[in-house]
Formats: C-alpha cells, structure tokens, sequence
C-alpha cells in the first residue's frame, strides 16, 4: 500500500468521509434497485387531500414532493446527476487546467505569458455568473452542464499547476537531467509530470466538491439540470414555493449536497496532508 | 512604489480591455437577435435591414468591437430587450441594496471569520481548534441558497423575528447578510488560521513573548498585522465570490440588488441585462483585487521597501 493511502486512512475524518463518498457512489450506480418508487411517478396517495406534498411517514419515507412523488427516490436518483456532472465536469476542469498550466510553466515565453494573461482574465470573471451566461448560450442537458462547469474551473487549477511547474522546472535535478542530454519531452513526461500528480490528484478531489455545489446552483436558478431528470438542485427550485409548509423539500436536497460537497473537501485536505508532509495542518 | 502602483494599474486597464472583448463575444453568441427584439415580428426585410443598419450591426466585426467600447467607456451598457430601459440605468438603480448587503456581508464574515481563525491558532491542535475547521469546512460546503431558505423558515416563517425577504429596513438585511457571511466567513477562518500560524512561528513572536507582553498583546498586536496580508488579499478575492453569491441570495430573499437583476434576467433571456451585470461584476473584482494590493503596502511596509 503506497504511504499517502496508508496515512489517509488512518486519519479518521477522512475515512468517514470516504465512506460517505463511497455509499453515496452506490446509492448512485444502484439508483434503480434502491429506489423504493418510480422517481417520476406522480402518486394519487402521494399528496394531501388538500393536495399539498406529505411530510416524512411511513410509505414515503422523506416525504412527497409537490406532485406528489417520492421524495427519497429522486433523492437517489438525483445522485446520479450529481456525481456524473462532478466527475465528468471536474475530470475535464483538470484535464484543461493542467494542460494549460504545464504548457505555460514547461515553455515560459511568449506562450506561458499569453495563457497566463488569459487565466487572469478569466479569474476576473465571476464565476457563477460566466457559468449562467454560458448556459444561456447553450441550451441546457446534463452534458452541456458538465462543459459550462469545466469552462469555469479550469482556472484555479491552471494556476497552480502553472507555478508547481516553475518551481520544479527550476529545481536541481532537472538542470541535472538537461545536463545528461535529455531532451525536452523526456524531461516533461518522466520528470516533470510525475511531481505534478499529487496536485491534481489533490484538485480532482476538492474540485468535485466545487462542482456538486455549482451544480447544484445552477439548477436551483432554473438553468441547470432540468426537471423531470432529477437534480438535488432542480429539486428544490421545483418545490420553493413550498418551503414555508413543506421545509423537508429544501432540507433533505440541500443535506445530501452538503454532505458530498463536504465529503469531496475533507478527503481532498486529507490527500493534500498525505501527500505533501510540509503542508500538514496548515489550512 | 510608484513603480509597484504603475504595474498594478497597467495590470488593470489590460484586463479591462480583456473583459471587454469577452463580454462583446458574449452578446453575439447569445440568444436574441437585437434587431428583432426592436423591429417584431411583422417588420418588412428592408425595416430590418434599416434597423440594423441604424444599429452599425452591418459594419465589420472589428468597427463594431470599437463602438461598443466606445459606449462603454461613455457608461453605454445597452438597452434591456425587455423593459426598454438603458441597462447603466438599470444597473445603477440596484448596486446601492447590492453594495448594502455586500458590506453586512463582509462585515460578518470578518467579524466571525477573524475571529474563529485567531482563537484556532492560538490554541492550536486543541478541540477549539478542531471545531473550528470542522466548522469552516462544513461552511464552504454549504449551498448558499438551502441555508438561505433554511433560516428564513426557522427565523422568519416560524420565529417570526426578521420579515419573509424584501428590502428597506436593518432587519431585512440581517439574514441575507448572516447567509453570505457565515458560509463566507469560513474561507476567513481558514485563511487567518494558516496565516497566523505562520506568523506566530517567526523569531519576533518569540521576542515580543519574552519582552513580556501579554498573550492578548502578542496575538492581536504583533501577530495580527503581520498575519493580515493574505486575509486582505482575501477581502479583494471575496468580491467576485460575493458577487455569485449576490446572484442566489438576492433571488432567494427577494432583494433588489443587481444579482436579482441578474437572475431576472435570466427567466426572460434578457442578454443586454446578463452581459452588463457580468461586466459590472468582473469591473468590481478588479477594483477589490486593486484595492487589496493598494492596501497591502501600507499594512505591511516590507512591501513598499521591496519594489
């Protein structure tokens, strides 16, 4: 067992959150079999006789939506939604970011210079509110969502690939490698890279949960994921209007969005323990 | 120094003009023909073709860029397809109730991040300490606009202490302030902790401690101002993260600032509104970030000797 994974589990925290990352994974994958109901279907007992949502009980366990399906079921299944977009949206923020990083760091330059203006310039933007203009353009899936969110997070990432870059380029044992004759390719792909793995081994953790909660908001503003798909965010944009009377429809998402944007971040700062001893307890 | 302040306006003004290119892409990769949105549906070709010559939307890409900086710099935002309002119009109407909340905002999240980040680094590796962070982590976590709507349904709904959303009194602006700050003041607490930790290993700690000086004193006088640095730095970054959360708070509690604008926006596919707040906005995060590094030198003057 590598040294790093042996030190995250041993750090409590972290297993308990790997756990829940893990048991939210399989609700996810096994949304079907889990799921005690159809999360579309719209039953007749599923509402009051007012025909206002019902509230936890015995049948529908965390109560029934405005149309009266189960809230439970499309909980799970709107895990689904969640962890496709954080993996494939943040899988694609760190791809891009770190090309871009490496490109920038590994040739300095005029190259280096241009794509780091350009990070600046993106930096500038809020987040959220580029991530709204863009699915405006677009008109929104699940996919489109992932893209616009990868649009909006290269960023960071390209950033601090770019300066771990600079710094490794600079050390010793890289100007020892040039001096053997190695070329330029054989010193990025055998020296370079490998040190930049931790980074975005760490990035692809704690960005997912940047991702969950952007996801999350960009459905609760109605340009997310759109319904009848389930989102945890989508959920509660349907359901607001009754968040006076039926406060569980906000509660329940929005605990299930804490939990795994939580999760992501207690196991990315744990990673970042393990694999960098000199940043140990430090944010 | 002035070097130091030269470059960091340059600096500005290039990404200015950055942003201005983006934002002109912007309008013409989203939906919504201007032309159409003026002339309606039953116009003859050759009134759309006088329109959007009226328009200059006829001229090369690159004379169209330079009159829509032209009207930017002339405060010209555009007109809303909507409300047939002059955006700048629109816009200035709301920033007063968006600045509001921005300095509750703020102000909470120091006073609770400054706060929690001191106490955890002063007691560091204690359960204090551990709390915090747990604390700090779960904040970050948290989506704003679920404890948005959970405080207004505990404090509002059920306790009945602060109005159902709305604008115009202090009590209106407690719990969309408390939402951005508590959840914001958790980046504060983690920043000032780290921060202070640093600082609080330096040899002059180690001085100040046996000159004497009280435990109080050391932290808040010769610690904190060193420590300071990256939280200032932090205040600049904040307000572009204010300004996304600007967007869900303000539609959740009905506060009619320009995120609310925004989010309108939105709903209506109102591009001319959606560019101009973005813009807005990125303008802002400049100015905070400006500010953050105007600042800086004159905290810490190791900075002002440097350059």
């Amino acid at each position: 067992m590598p040294p790093a994974l042996r030190q995250l589990l041993r750090d409590p925290v972290a297993v308990v959150a790997g756990a829940v990352i893990l048991i939210m994974t399989g609700m996810a994958a096994a949304a079907p079999l889990l799921a005690p109901f159809d999360p579309d279907e719209q039953f007749f007992d599923g509402l009051s006789l007012e025909g206002a949502p019902l509230p936890p009980g015995p049948v529908f366990w965390l109560g029934t939506d405005l149309l009266g399906r189960d809230l439970l079921s499309r909980l799970i299944h709107g895990a689904r939604t969640s962890l496709v977009i954080g993996i494939v949206a943040n899988g694609a923020a760190v791809l891009l970011g770190s090309l871009l990083g490496v490109t920038a760091g590994f040739l300095r330059g005029a190259v280096g210079a241009v794509i780091m203006r350009f990070t600046d310039l993106m930096m500038a933007f809020p987040a959220l509110l580029l991530a709204i203009a863009l699915a405006a353009i677009f008109s929104p899936s699940l996919w489109i969502v992932a893209l616009v969110i990868a649009m909006v997070n290269w960023v960071q990432i390209a950033r601090v690939v770019y300066a771990q870059t600079i710094a490794i380029a600079e050390r010793e044992f890289i100007a020892a490698t040039r001096a053997v004759g190695a070329g330029p390719w054989r010193i990025l792909l055998q020296h370079v890279l490998p040190h930049l793995v931790p980074t975005m081994l760490v990035w692809a953790t704690l960005g997912i949960a940047t991702t969950v909660l952007l996801e999350a908001t960009l459905s609760y503003l109605g340009i997310g994921v759109r319904p009848p798909t389930p989102s945890w965010g989508n959920i509660i944009y349907e359901n607001q209007t009754y968040f006076a009377t039926a406060p569980w429809l906000v509660f329940f998402p929005g605990l299930a969005i804490l939990l795994l944007a939580l999760s992501f971040n207690l196991v990315g700062d744990a990673l970042r323990d393990a694999l960098d001893p000199t940043q140990r307890g430090r944010t | 120094m002035l070097r130091y302040l030269g470059a960091r306006l340059g600096q500005a003004l290039l990404i200015l003009v950055g942003i201005s290119m983006i934002t002109f892409a912007l309008i013409y990769l989203l939906p919504g023909d201007p032309v159409r949105q003026i002339a309606g549906r039953s116009a003859t070709p050759e009134t759309v073709e006088s329109i959007r010559r009226q328009l200059g939307l006829d001229l090369p890409l690159w004379q169209q860029y330079l009159r829509y900086v032209g009207g930017l710099v002339q405060g010209d935002l555009g007109r809303s397809y909507q409300q047939k309002t002059e955006v700048a119009t629109l816009i200035a109407s709301r920033l007063p109730a968006t600045l509001l909340l921005l300095a509750g905002a703020i102000t909470v999240e120091l006073l609770i991040g400054l706060s929690a980040g001191i106490l955890a680094a002063a007691r560091r590796g204690s359960a204090l300490d551990r709390a915090v962070m747990v604390a700090s982590f779960t904040a970050v976590s948290a989506p704003q606009f679920v404890v948005g709507i959970l405080l207004l349904y505990v404090f509002a709904v059920q306790l009945g202490w602060f109005p159902i959303g709305g604008y115009g009194s202090f009590a209106h602006l407690v719990l969309p302030a408390l939402t951005l700050g508590l959840l914001g003041g958790g980046w504060y607490a983690r920043v000032t902790r780290s921060s202070m930790i640093d600082v609080l290993r330096q040899d002059y700690i180690v001085t100040a401690r046996a000159k004497g000086a009280g435990r109080a004193r050391v932290l808040l006088v010769h610690a904190l101002r060193n420590a300071a640095l990256p939280v200032i730095a932090m205040i600049g970054l904040d307000i572009g993260l204010f300004m996304s959360g600007a967007v869900v708070v303000e539609s959740v509690f009905g506060w009619p600032g320009i995120g609310q604008l925004a989010w309108q926006a939105i709903q209506r596919i109102d591009t001319p509104i959606i560019v101009g707040v973005t813009l807005v906005a990125a303008v802002a995060i400049i100015l905070g970030n400006l500010l953050a590094d105007l600042v800086a030198p004159w905290v810490d003057p190791r900075i002002r000797l440097r350059r």
